[in-house]
């Protein structure tokens, strides 16, 4: 089942409060130096994206909802650092840091600008695509992850075990539901599905209005 | 890392290959499939490791980033680097460029059209949330509007970090149920002629939008019209500048 994060659709959230006249980039110095803390951590690659953005599903739902969004990142990153053997609890509630022996991984100042514009592509080789542009597909039914109980998805809740025709075809991509669980990669073909908004909500705003989801082969099947 | 063959603790044997280990836990949470053991997220909630740190949110950064320079793994000019980038290096103003050269240059519009990725590379905007692009051109029959309800996907190379508004709940919650509520709270109000097509980036794909070029713009440069191209309307939450 879905976790917290899955809030697509979700009801009393209120205005969405967007700032006609900007805000700025970060609203907090702390912020910044949050995600650039992220990005940082993440170069020493002992975890990938799949895997960060599970540790900030995990948050409990009390945690999740009460933390802004870089108190999320935070707390995902303690979790990460700790769960991977870079820092260890003890050190992290404060006792004398012990030297690590990752330290040739350490993002150096002249090295930034080429690891972000290098990025990380989840593309891969794979297998061709079961699916054709214009196909209906029907999506599994419940959101989960068939490998892992309780583990990571990418399918949203409120698209799940719905007919949706395939509109885009992207190739092959990381698995989500494998790679946050360090299953590998198990790279398949990935579509974009667009969904009737009626389907999904019981009535759209608008007739013909519609909702896209981006989502690997193996959530879909053949719709009757 | 499951380099080593886990211990089920439902069993006590070796765990088969297709393990629960949920929440990213040490290996003492691995189960054998099937094995009726607590529910994932009931295993460890009182001993997240967040909670070893000051709970004041800039005390906890401070607390991280001291800890990690301590061990040698992070270097303070490293951050200020990334700060530096994306305060003031990447953001809505590439995205801008291109727009205003799809709207000039019909060969790059079709080259954006069919690979985005490689076109948007060519004017220098690639990189890390950026590395699969797709562009997707408004039309007066189609509006479409981005979202990531499951985190906050955003194409970075192209727009920069994304806003406060677009990673709130409200905006991840609402928009994909009623997109011509949400609109309207930023000022938009789109004909009832015109179809909605709400984009849910669910996965590493990222979606640039092309909002339709205002009337009255013939003749302007690529560089006046830059200035009519503002970050909302890239996401679809907004409209191109009509020019004074």
């Amino acid at each position: 089942m879905s976790r917290v994060h899955d809030m697509g659709g979700r009801f009393g959230d209120g205005a969405v409060g967007f700032e006609p006249d900007g805000e700025a980039i970060f609203v907090e110095n702390w912020h910044a130096r949050a995600l650039a803390l992220t990005l940082a951590a993440g170069g020493l690659g002992k975890w990938n994206i799949d895997i960060s953005r599970h540790a900030r599903e995990c948050l409990s739902p009390k945690d999740y909802a009460r933390f802004t969004y870089y108190e999320k990142w935070m707390a995902a990153l303690a979790v990460l650092l700790v769960d991977s053997g870079v820092v260890t609890k003890a050190e992290m509630a404060g006792a004398e840091p012990s030297p690590s022996d990752l330290t040739d991984k350490t993002l150096r100042a002249d090295k930034v600008a080429a690891v972000l514009a290098s990025g990380g592509p989840s593309a891969r080789d794979g297998a061709a695509p079961a699916f054709n542009i214009g196909d209906r597909v029907r999506t599994r039914h419940v959101a989960r992850n068939v490998l892992v109980s309780g583990g990571h998805t990418r399918l949203p809740g409120y698209a799940a075990g719905m007919k949706g025709e395939v509109i885009l075809s992207h190739g092959c991509h990381v698995l989500p539901d494998a790679s946050a669980h360090r299953l590998g990669d198990r790279p398949e073909p990935l579509y974009t599905i667009a969904f009737d908004a009626a389907d999904l909500w019981g009535e759209a705003e608008r007739v013909g209005d519609e909702v896209t989801c981006d989502l690997w082969e193996s959530y879909l099947e053949p719709a009757p | 890392m499951l380099s080593v063959s886990p211990v089920c603790r439902g069993c006590s044997r070796a765990a088969q290959a297709e393990v629960a280990r949920v929440c990213a836990k040490p290996l003492d949470a691995v189960q054998c499939f099937g094995h009726d053991l607590p529910m994932p997220h009931d295993i460890h909630d009182d001993d997240h490791a967040h909670s070893l740190l000051p709970p004041d949110p800039a005390l906890r950064v401070k607390a991280l980033e001291t800890l990690l320079e301590r061990k040698g793994l992070l270097d303070p000019a490293a951050l200020d680097e990334i700060i530096e980038t994306y305060a003031h290096k990447v953001g809505p103003q590439n995205g801008a460029q291109v727009v205003a050269r799809v709207w000039t240059d019909a060969n790059f519009r079709t080259l954006l059209m069919n690979d985005a990725t490689e076109a948007v590379s060519q004017m220098g905007f690639y990189g890390r949330q950026g590395e699969h692009m797709v562009a997707i051109a408004n039309t007066p029959e189609v509006h479409n509007v981005v979202v990531c309800t499951l985190c906050s996907c955003y194409p970075w190379p192209l727009l920069g970090i994304p806003p406060g508004w677009y990673k709130s709940d409200a905006y991840r919650a609402r928009v994909v149920r009623e997109p011509r509520k949400v609109l309207a709270e930023f000022g938009v109000i789109l004909p009832e002629t015109q179809k909605i097509r709400v984009w849910d980036s669910t996965a590493e794909v990222r979606y640039l939008i092309i909002p339709q070029r205002p009337a009255g713009t013939d003749g302007m440069s690529q560089a006046q019209l830059t200035q009519l191209v503002t970050r909302e309307s890239m996401i679809g939450t907004g409209l191109a500048q009509v020019p004074q």
